[in-house]
């Protein structure tokens, strides 16, 4: 069975979400994105369109750039002091790195979830509620509970943790932790959410759950996923944009990058030749 | 690989008898080194044992104090005291104008003969003062008194006196006149030139006050050197610089520190001579470092995810430190601390120069006030002539040592307390 007839015969969620009709607006514009760590460039004049609506996954072998440029796109480079951004990305049309944005409420605006499940050592609840605690987003009590308890809910972790809110976030198993992180993430209210690997600690069955959240977030944000795992990129993502080497090699379609990649090493990397 | 036999020879090989001796030496040197190690662990143990035996064993009879019966008949006495002086304010001071040592030494010769002149010094007249201020009318008969006897009496009915004090004791102590009892004035006073008098209070109390001032000044601005270093400061020249200075002012020798403070603090800035308030100060500067080298390791323990989750809801720099890192860092942070204060606490040095080895008969009422803390006075006592200063040089050890072992155990507990497991 050849990769690209096996990806056929994989669910394709949310497919419908492409024919969606009319030139759209991307929620994230990037364009010509280089970053260099000291004198090393890891990013090559890579642009992309992120759009609202839609998964945009990530892919490439390691060192590729794609967490790189993942993080470029709600400045956790920042935290880097050797790292330098260069190039212009766009949030609603609004340049993210120019001094009218606060970096801080870009990240509340622009979500991330990691590799390795970081929940804070605090209770489940604390983890949740974080968040809109410091921005200010509920009012009393009530509300925040409220929060918490939505949040909870969209990242499919209400029930399995509704009668231990107070039990320590770092008690939980690692799928747990990883949807306990989503639900961090979404308490603020984001409107992009990013994922750097999100399943890649994992095993199957908690990786399911993670990317059957994935489809169910969809309709709300715009998400863009880094997968190493080309056939979670396949099954979560409309559309996919190949690294290699710090720079953007193709970006399209799932569909299309899958079955009918227009470049030689998307074809080499997605049938196994090399990553 | 491939060859035929070779893997019975490879099967072979692990049987054969070099490598059974090869075995054998590998077991041999293990035990060795486990040997080795339990003796090395021994070692230490048995000079901490030691150190503990002989303390408590010379200190115990520091915290004891032999008194005497003595028949004081004050209305024949020269005495002139009016019972109505002692129940008024001015009682000390009536008390402290009366020659209490000299009817003492009256009665005592009257009662025992001329050799039991000698035989009350400076506590008992204090212990009678009090008692007589506690029951004035004590003056109006005559009354056997239990009282502590001077120095040298109280070590010769502990074995280790004069020949002519020891044959006293024992005729006492035939006559049932002698008794040992807890000595409650070694914690509640202050020091004194005849050793059956001292006791460490006032020292406590300076020392109590010195590390207050100390922890006033080293924790925040140690804690806070630490978080700016660590988390705000760029990392350039200067930074590298004041970082290999603060390695290197943790590594000073304390006098050094103590010189500092007598030239900035007593020459430049005139503050109080002897007060806790200087030798806080000049400990603060002594301590910070250790803080600053514990705080920082500490705060860089804490694991970049918890920094990147914060910042990736939108937590503000201040927000990720203040709500995140701190708290994690917080065992560490006081660990460090808490070793920093108990090498202050035992601290002797620097405080010998700023001049709080100064004979301080009043224990401090604040960190102005003159005082000495309890290793100064462990040194003052160590350097006396006087026998009965050696079994209160080893109870103030003994207490000095009941200190640092609680300042330990409370940080093990903050330890266990605050550590959070991820």
């Amino acid at each position: 069975m050849t990769p690209e007839a096996e990806i056929d015969t994989l669910p394709q969620h949310g497919q419908a979400a492409d024919e969606l009709p009319g030139p759209r607006t991307p929620k994230m514009r990037a364009r010509d994105i280089s970053v260099f760590y000291g004198d090393k460039q890891a990013l090559k004049d890579v642009s992309i369109d992120i759009h609202d609506d839609r998964v945009t996954a990530f892919i490439g072998p390691s060192g590729c750039g794609k967490s790189t440029f993942l993080r470029c796109l709600n400045r956790m480079n920042d935290t880097i002091p050797a790292a330098r951004v260069t190039g212009r990305i766009e949030l609603d049309g609004e340049d993210i790195n120019s001094s009218k944005m606060d970096v801080v409420q870009l990240r509340a605006r622009v979500g991330m979830v990691f590799q390795k499940p970081n929940p804070f050592p605090k209770s489940i609840y604390e983890n949740v509620a974080y968040g809109p605690r410091i921005h200010g987003l509920a009012t009393g009590r009530q509300e925040l509970d409220e929060i918490v308890e939505n949040s909870l809910k969209r990242a499919g972790l209400w029930d399995e943790v509704k009668d231990r809110l107070q039990d320590s976030g770092t008690a939980l198993s690692g799928g747990q932790q990883q949807r306990l992180c989503i639900a961090r993430t979404i308490a603020v209210d984001p409107e992009v959410i990013l994922m750097d690997e999100p399943a890649s600690a994992l095993d199957p069955i908690a990786t399911a759950k993670i990317e059957e959240l994935i489809h169910e977030l969809r309709g709300r944000y715009a998400i863009a996923i880094v997968t190493h795992n080309m056939q979670q990129a396949a099954r979560v993502s409309q559309r996919t944009a190949f690294f290699h080497l710090g720079e953007l090699i193709e970006y399209g379609k799932t569909k299309d990058i899958f079955t009918n990649p227009r470049h030689q090493r998307t074809q080499d990397y997605i049938t196994g030749r090399y990553g | 690989m491939n060859r035929p036999g070779s893997s019975a020879a490879a099967a072979s090989r692990w049987t054969d008898g070099s490598m059974d001796s090869r075995v054998r030496r590998r077991y041999a040197a293990e035990r060795r080194f486990r040997l080795i190690g339990l003796a090395a662990v021994s070692l230490s143990a048995l000079f901490l044992a030691f150190l503990l035996i002989t303390m408590a064993w010379r200190g115990v009879g520091g915290f004891t104090q032999v008194q005497a019966a003595v028949p004081v008949d004050f209305p024949r006495s020269d005495l002139i005291l009016d019972p109505a002086a002692l129940r008024g304010d001015e009682a000390r001071q009536a008390i402290a104008g009366a020659d209490l040592e000299g009817i003492l030494a009256q009665s005592a010769t009257v009662a025992y003969g001329a050799r039991a002149k000698d035989l009350f010094g400076t506590a008992a007249a204090r212990d009678l003062g009090s008692r007589l201020i506690g029951d004035p009318d004590l003056l109006r008969e005559r009354a056997i008194l239990w009282l502590p006897v001077a120095s040298g009496i109280g070590q010769a009915a502990k074995g280790d006196g004069s020949a002519e004090a020891e044959q006293l004791a024992s005729q006492l102590e035939q006559r049932d006149l002698l008794r040992t009892r807890f000595n409650l004035g070694f914690l509640t006073q202050s020091d004194a030139t005849d050793p059956s008098a001292v006791g460490v209070w006032g020292a406590l109390k300076g020392s109590f006050f010195t590390i207050l001032v100390t922890i006033l000044i080293a924790f925040p601005v140690g804690v806070l050197s630490a978080v700016y270093l660590e988390e705000f400061a760029p990392r350039n020249r200067w930074t590298d610089l004041i970082e290999v200075s603060i390695n290197n002012l943790a590594a000073v020798p304390s006098i050094i520190f103590g010189l500092l403070g007598l030239a900035v603090f007593l020459n430049f800035m005139h503050l109080p001579r002897s007060a806790p308030l200087v030798g806080g100060m000049t400990l603060a500067l002594m301590t910070m470092p250790v803080i600053v080298i514990a705080g920082r390791n500490a705060i860089k323990s804490v694991p970049p995810s918890i920094r990147d989750a914060a910042l990736a809801v939108g937590a503000s720099r201040m927000q990720v430190i203040f709500h995140h890192v701190l708290p994690l860092a917080l065992p560490g942070i006081l660990t460090g601390t808490i070793i920093g204060l108990a090498r202050a606490l035992g601290e002797t040095a620097p405080l010998l120069m700023i001049g709080m080895r100064a004979f301080i008969a009043t224990p401090p009422d604040g960190i102005a006030d003159p005082a000495t803390v309890l290793p100064v006075q462990i040194f003052l006592w160590s350097d006396e002539v006087s026998r009965g200063f050696v079994e209160k040089t080893s109870a103030a050890i003994i207490v000095l040592l009941i200190f640092m072992l609680l300042m330990n155990g409370l940080a093990i507990y903050l330890r266990n307390r605050f550590e959070q497991r991820w």
